[in-house]
C-alpha cells in the first residue's frame, strides 16, 4: 500500500532532478570550469539570517571569505561585508537547452563574494554547478544508453523467439557470447587506440556507446522468453492462421507483451548505467577535465589527502542514493503493475 | 663459599662480556677511522623507511632504478663525496688528493687500514678494478655515461697501495663531483665475475649476504620478496664519532616497499615508518596537524633541484610520420607563441594550488634551491594576458568571432597536452595550464597517459604535441644538467637526437655548456652557465613552472637528522642517526 505513495514521491524527485541538469546554465550559479584560484577547497558557503550583531535578516546573505596567505585552503569569513542573496543575477555566458543563449542565473550573490553551496574543489571550481553539468553527463549518460541497449535488445529477442531455429541459435551464441567478453580491460584497450584529444563530446558518446553495447544481451535473453511464449498463444497461433505478415504479428500481438519487461528493465538499468559511466569516469576513461561528471569529480577522491579532508568532494557519491532509490520504487512499481497488469 | 665465587665469575663474565661488545665496536683496530662531526649518539634500535618500489637488484654498476640505488648507497662509498648539506665535496675513501696544475691529472691518496664489511681490506687496487669495471664498454654500467662525460676518457693507475693517479683526457671543472656516488667494488668478491663476463649478473637479490660486501655504513642482512630489504650494521665502517666510537649506531635498517605516495604517508603516520622523503604538499598538510599528539616531526626544506615545464614537441622527424603535429609545429617553432604560452601561466596559481604554497614559482630550470648556480637577474614577470595576446597578435595570429585563435591561414590552435596520469601534481599543472590557456582562445585538451606509455611518446615515438614533465638534478652543478642542454643529449627532450644544433641558440647553448665544462675558475663558469640560464627562459623550449619544496619528516627521538635538499634527502647520513630512547 505505502509503495502507492512512495511512487509519486520517487517520479517527482527523478523529475526534478533530470530538470535541474538540463536547466543546468540556469540553475548553476558559475561556470562548472572557472577556476577561482583564489579559493580552493573553500567548505560550503553559510547563509546567514543573523548578522555579527545578532540583528535577524529577512533576506538570508553571507559574508565575504578571506583565506590566510599561510595555510592552504583556511578560511575566514570576513563579518564587515556583507552580500545577500540575489536571485536572477547576471553572470557567465550559457546556452540554456543547447540554444538558447542566456546570462541570468536563478541564484548568486555580487561580486566579490562568493557563494559555493556545496564548497569547491582543489582548483577552486563551484562544487555545486559541477555536481548539475556533471549530472547532465552521468544522468543523461545513464537514459542515452539504456535506451540504446534496450531497443537493441528488443530487436535481437524479438527476432530470436519470434523466430527461432537457426536464427535463434546465432543470435543466442552472439548473446553469450557478449555476457562472457571482459568489458572493463576491452574498454581499457579501445581507449588506448583512440587519438589523444577525443572532445567531450565524443568522449561521452563513446561512453554511452560503449555501456549500452555491453548491456543488450540480458535484455535481449528476457524479452525473447517473452516473445517466445506469446507467439504461441492460441490467438496469434489464429492470427496467423488468417494471413497475417510477420511484422503485424510481432506488433500487433507480440512486442505488446514484452512492455512490462521493456520498462521494468528500463527502470532497473538506467541506475546501473549511471554507475556505470560514474565507474569509468572514475577511472579516467569518461569524459575528460575539465568537462565535470559525477564520476571523474569523485575522482579526486583517490587522493588520501582529499578523502581524509575534505567531506564535500563526496557529494557527487552521495547524489547517487536517492537517484538509485527512486529508480528502484520506479522499477518495484513497474514491476507490479504493468508487468503482472495488477 | 663456592657460591659467592660463583657470583663473582658470573659478574666478571658479564662484566668481560659488556667491555667485549664496546670494544667489539670499534673492533679492527682504530687505524683508517674518519671522525666526524656529528653529536655523539648512542647504540641500538632500527631504523625503517619506505619504498615505493622494490629495489630490483643489489648490483651497483647495473642499478638504475631508484629503490635499488638507495639500499645500495648505503652499503657502499665512494673516494669523494658532495655533502648533501653543503653542497661541496669532501674526502671520504680518498683522505686528501692533489689536482695538477693544467687540471687534467688527479692524484688520491686513501685513506689507510679500511676494510669492507667483510674484513677484507681495501686498498688501490680495488680502486683500479672498480674504474676498470665502471668503463668497460662490455659491461654497461650506467656510471661509465657520467664517467666518459662529453667524450672524456679517464685512465686510473695505481701508484702505490694507497695511491691513485687519475688522467683526464680534457681538464674538466667538476671532476671532483664525478666520484659522487660511484661505489668502490671488492675485487676479492667480484673480480672472477668480471673476468668472465658474468659481472652484470652477480650480486641480485637473491645472492647470500656473505658474498656480499661494500665499505657503507651498512651491509645486507636478509631480503624478504615484495616486502623488505634489511641492513644491519657493518662493524668494520670506516667512520667514528668524536669520541672515537664505531659508526654507525643503528643495528639495523630496514626498507619496506609501500606501493603508494599516500600508504607511504599512512604508514609514516601510523608509525610504521620512521623517517619520509619526498612528501608531497597535500599529505604534508595532512600529516602536520598530528605532529604533537603522534610523535613525529615535519620539516620543509625549502626548493629542491626539480623543475616542472611544458614543453612542446620541436623533434624534426615528425614530417613524414605524423603530418598532424608537423603543422602544429609551426605554432610550437615560433618562440613568440612560445613566449606567449609562457606569459600566460598562472604559475602563482599553480604554487598555491598544486603545492598548498609550499614550492617556487620558476621562469628558468635552476632552482633557488641552488643557491650557487642561480641567476638571479633572470626577470620574473607574473601572468599577463594581455602580454600573450600582443606576443601572439605580433606573431600573426588573430581571434575569430567566437574568440578562438587562429594562426594566418585561419587553422584554429588546438592542441592536447599529456600528462602521467599517476602523478596527480602534474596532472593539476596541466589543468591549470588548460585554463590559462583557454582564455588565449587556444583549444587545449589534456591527456592523461599511464607513465610508460607517455615516456615512450615523449622520448621514442615523438607523438605528442606538448606535455608536462618535470626532471630532478642529481648535482647542483651544471654537469649535472649537460644531458638536457647539449643538442646531442639523451635528456634534450625537446628535440631528441639532434646531429648538429637545430637553431642559432641551440648551437651557443652547447658552446657554453662545453666551454663551463673546461672552465677550472668558479666566477668564469658561472658566468656562461648563467647566460645558459637567459637562453633558456627568452627561448623556452622547456616552459618552466614551477618547483615543489623538499618535504620530509622523521619520528621525534631520532638524533642527528639533517635531512638536505639534494637526493637521497634524509638517509644520506644514516651511519649518524641514533635513538635519543629506545
Amino acid at each position: 500500500m505505502s509503495k502507492r505513495r512512495i511512487f509519486p514521491l520517487a517520479v517527482a524527485l527523478l523529475s526534478f532532478l533530470y530538470a535541474a541538469v538540463l536547466l543546468a546554465g540556469f540553475v548553476a550559479p558559475y561556470d562548472p570550469a572557472e577556476q577561482d584560484r583564489e579559493y580552493p577547497f573553500a567548505p560550503p558557503t553559510h547563509l546567514h539570517f543573523i548578522d555579527a550583531q545578532g540583528t535577524l535578516h529577512a533576506w538570508p546573505f553571507t559574508y565575504a571569505l578571506t583565506s590566510s596567505p599561510d595555510n592552504f585552503a583556511q578560511y575566514q569569513e570576513d563579518r564587515g561585508r556583507v552580500f545577500p542573496l540575489r536571485f536572477f543575477v547576471v553572470g557567465e555566458n550559457y546556452s540554456l537547452l543547447g540554444f538558447v543563449a542566456c546570462h541570468r542565473h536563478l541564484y548568486g550573490v555580487d561580486e566579490p563574494g562568493r557563494l559555493f553551496l556545496l564548497g569547491t574543489d582543489g582548483y577552486g571550481r563551484d562544487q555545486f554547478s559541477r555536481l548539475l553539468w556533471g549530472g547532465r553527463i552521468s544522468l543523461l549518460a545513464g537514459l542515452i544508453a539504456a535506451t540504446l541497449s534496450l531497443s537493441m535488445g528488443m530487436l535481437v529477442g524479438a527476432a530470436s523467439g519470434y523466430f527461432g531455429g537457426f536464427v535463434d541459435d546465432v543470435l543466442m551464441w552472439l548473446v553469450e557470447l557478449f555476457l562472457a567478453v571482459p568489458w572493463l580491460y576491452l574498454l581499457f584497450a579501445v581507449r588506448a587506440f583512440l587519438p589523444l584529444h577525443i572532445g567531450p563530446t565524443v568522449a561521452f558518446l563513446l561512453v554511452v556507446a560503449v555501456i549500452g553495447m555491453v548491456g543488450w544481451a540480458r535484455p535481449a535473453r528476457l524479452i525473447r522468453g517473452v516473445v517466445l511464449s506469446a507467439r504461441e498463444r492460441k490467438y496469434v497461433l489464429a492470427a496467423r492462421g488468417f494471413g497475417a505478415s510477420h511484422f503485424y504479428l510481432l506488433r500487433r500481438h507480440v512486442l505488446p507483451q514484452t512492455m512490462g519487461v521493456f520498462l521494468t528493465q528500463a527502470a532497473l538499468l538506467v541506475p546501473q548505467y549511471i554507475l556505470a559511466e560514474v565507474t569509468l569516469s572514475f577511472l579516467g576513461l569518461g569524459v575528460g577535465e575539465p568537462v565535470p561528471s559525477w564520476g571523474n569529480m569523485l575522482g579526486s577522491l583517490q587522493q588520501y589527502h582529499i578523502l581524509a579532508s575534505y567531506w564535500w568532494m563526496l557529494v557527487p557519491g552521495l547524489v547517487l542514493v536517492p537517484v538509485f532509490w527512486a529508480y528502484h520504487v520506479l522499477a518495484d512499481f513497474l514491476h507490479e503493475r504493468v508487468e503482472f497488469g495488477h | 663459599m663456592p657460591r659467592e665465587s660463583n657470583v663473582v665469575l658470573m659478574v666478571l663474565a658479564i662484566l668481560a662480556a659488556a667491555t667485549w661488545a664496546r670494544t667489539d665496536k670499534s673492533a679492527p683496530g682504530k687505524a683508517g677511522l674518519q671522525t666526524t662531526t656529528a653529536g655523539v649518539g648512542r647504540y641500538g634500535g632500527r631504523l625503517v623507511v619506505s619504498q615505493r618500489a622494490e629495489a630490483k637488484t643489489l648490483n651497483p654498476v647495473t642499478a638504475v632504478d631508484r629503490p635499488s640505488r638507495e639500499v645500495l648507497a648505503r652499503m657502499h662509498a665512494d673516494l669523494i663525496h658532495i655533502n648533501r648539506v653543503t653542497q661541496r665535496t669532501e674526502p671520504v675513501l680518498a683522505e686528501s688528493w692533489t689536482v695538477s696544475k693544467d687540471g687534467r691529472q688527479y692524484t688520491l691518496h686513501l685513506r689507510p687500514g679500511i676494510r669492507f664489511s667483510d674484513g677484507q681490506p681495501f686498498d688501490a687496487n680495488d680502486v683500479v678494478f672498480s674504474f676498470q669495471v665502471y668503463l668497460d664498454e662490455k659491461v654497461h654500467s650506467t656510471q661509465r655515461d657520467l664517467l666518459s662525460a662529453h667524450g672524456q676518457r679517464i685512465t686510473v693507475q695505481n701508484l702505490d697501495p694507497y695511491t691513485v693517479l687519475f688522467k683526464l683526457a680534457q681538464p674538466d671543472a667538476a671532476a671532483e663531483r664525478l666520484f659522487d656516488d660511484v661505489a668502490m667494488l671488492p675485487r676479492h668478491l667480484l673480480g672472477k665475475a668480471y673476468e668472465d663476463g658474468t659481472l652484470a649478473q652477480a650480486w641480485s637479490l637473491a645472492t647470500p649476504p656473505d658474498q656480499i660486501a661494500g665499505l657503507g655504513p651498512f651491509r645486507l642482512k636478509k631480503y624478504v620478496p615484495g616486502q623488505q630489504v634489511t641492513l644491519e650494521r657493518n662493524p668494520y665502517y670506516w667512520k667514528a664519532d668524536a669520541k672515537g666510537n664505531r659508526l654507525p649506531y643503528l643495528d639495523d635498517l630496514t626498507f619496506l616497499v609501500v606501493a603508494s605516495e599516500d600508504a607511504e604517508a599512512i604508514r609514516f603516520q601510523s608509525g610504521d615508518t620512521d623517517v619520509i622523503s619526498r612528501l608531497n604538499s597535500e599529505n604534508y598538510a595532512l600529516l602536520a596537524k598530528d605532529q604533537e599528539s603522534r610523535g613525529y616531526r615535519l620539516e620543509d626544506l625549502g626548493p629542491g633541484l626539480e623543475y616542472n615545464f611544458v614543453l612542446f614537441n620541436l623533434n624534426d622527424d615528425t614530417a613524414g610520420r605524423l603530418p598532424d603535429v608537423a603543422r602544429k609545429q609551426s605554432w610550437f617553432r615560433d618562440v613568440k607563441f612560445r613566449q606567449a604560452v609562457s606569459a600566460a601561466i598562472d604559475r602563482a596559481g599553480i604554487v598555491r594550488l598544486v603545492y598548498q604554497g609550499r614550492g617556487t614559482p620558476l621562469w628558468t630550470q635552476v632552482t633557488p634551491g641552488n643557491k650557487l648556480w642561480l641567476n638571479s637577474r633572470i626577470p620574473k614577470p607574473p601572468q599577463s594576458l594581455s602580454r600573450a595576446r600582443e606576443l601572439l597578435q605580433s606573431a600573426g595570429f588573430s581571434w575569430s568571432k567566437e574568440d578562438k585563435l587562429q594562426d594566418r591561414s585561419g587553422q584554429i590552435v588546438e592542441f592536447s597536452i599529456l600528462s602521467s596520469s599517476s602523478n596527480s601534481q602534474r596532472m593539476q599543472i596541466a589543468n591549470i595550464i588548460q585554463q590559462d590557456l583557454a582564455k588565449l582562445g587556444m583549444q587545449v585538451s589534456v591527456a592523461p597517459l599511464e607513465f610508460r606509455t607517455f615516456v615512450q611518446r615523449v622520448t621514442e615515438t615523438h607523438e605528442y604535441e606538448a606535455a608536462v614533465m618535470g626532471l630532478l638534478s642529481g648535482d647542483v652543478d651544471p654537469n649535472a644538467e649537460m644531458n638536457v642542454w647539449m643538442s646531442g643529449g639523451a635528456t634534450h627532450l625537446w628535440n631528441l637526437g639532434e646531429k648538429q644544433p637545430a637553431t642559432s641558440w641551440e648551437a651557443e647553448i652547447d658552446k657554453l655548456m662545453e666551454q663551463q665544462a673546461v672552465t677550472l675558475n668558479f666566477e668564469e663558469r658561472k658566468k656562461l652557465y648563467d647566460r645558459v640560464q637567459e637562453i633558456i627562459a627568452e627561448q623556452l623550449p622547456l616552459i618552466c613552472v614551477a618547483s615543489p619544496n623538499i618535504l620530509v619528516g622523521s619520528k621525534t627521538g631520532l638524533g642527528n637528522f639533517r635531512p638536505a635538499i639534494l637526493d637521497h634527502y634524509t638517509l644520506h647520513n644514516v651511519e649518524e642517526f641514533f635513538w635519543n630512547r629506545k
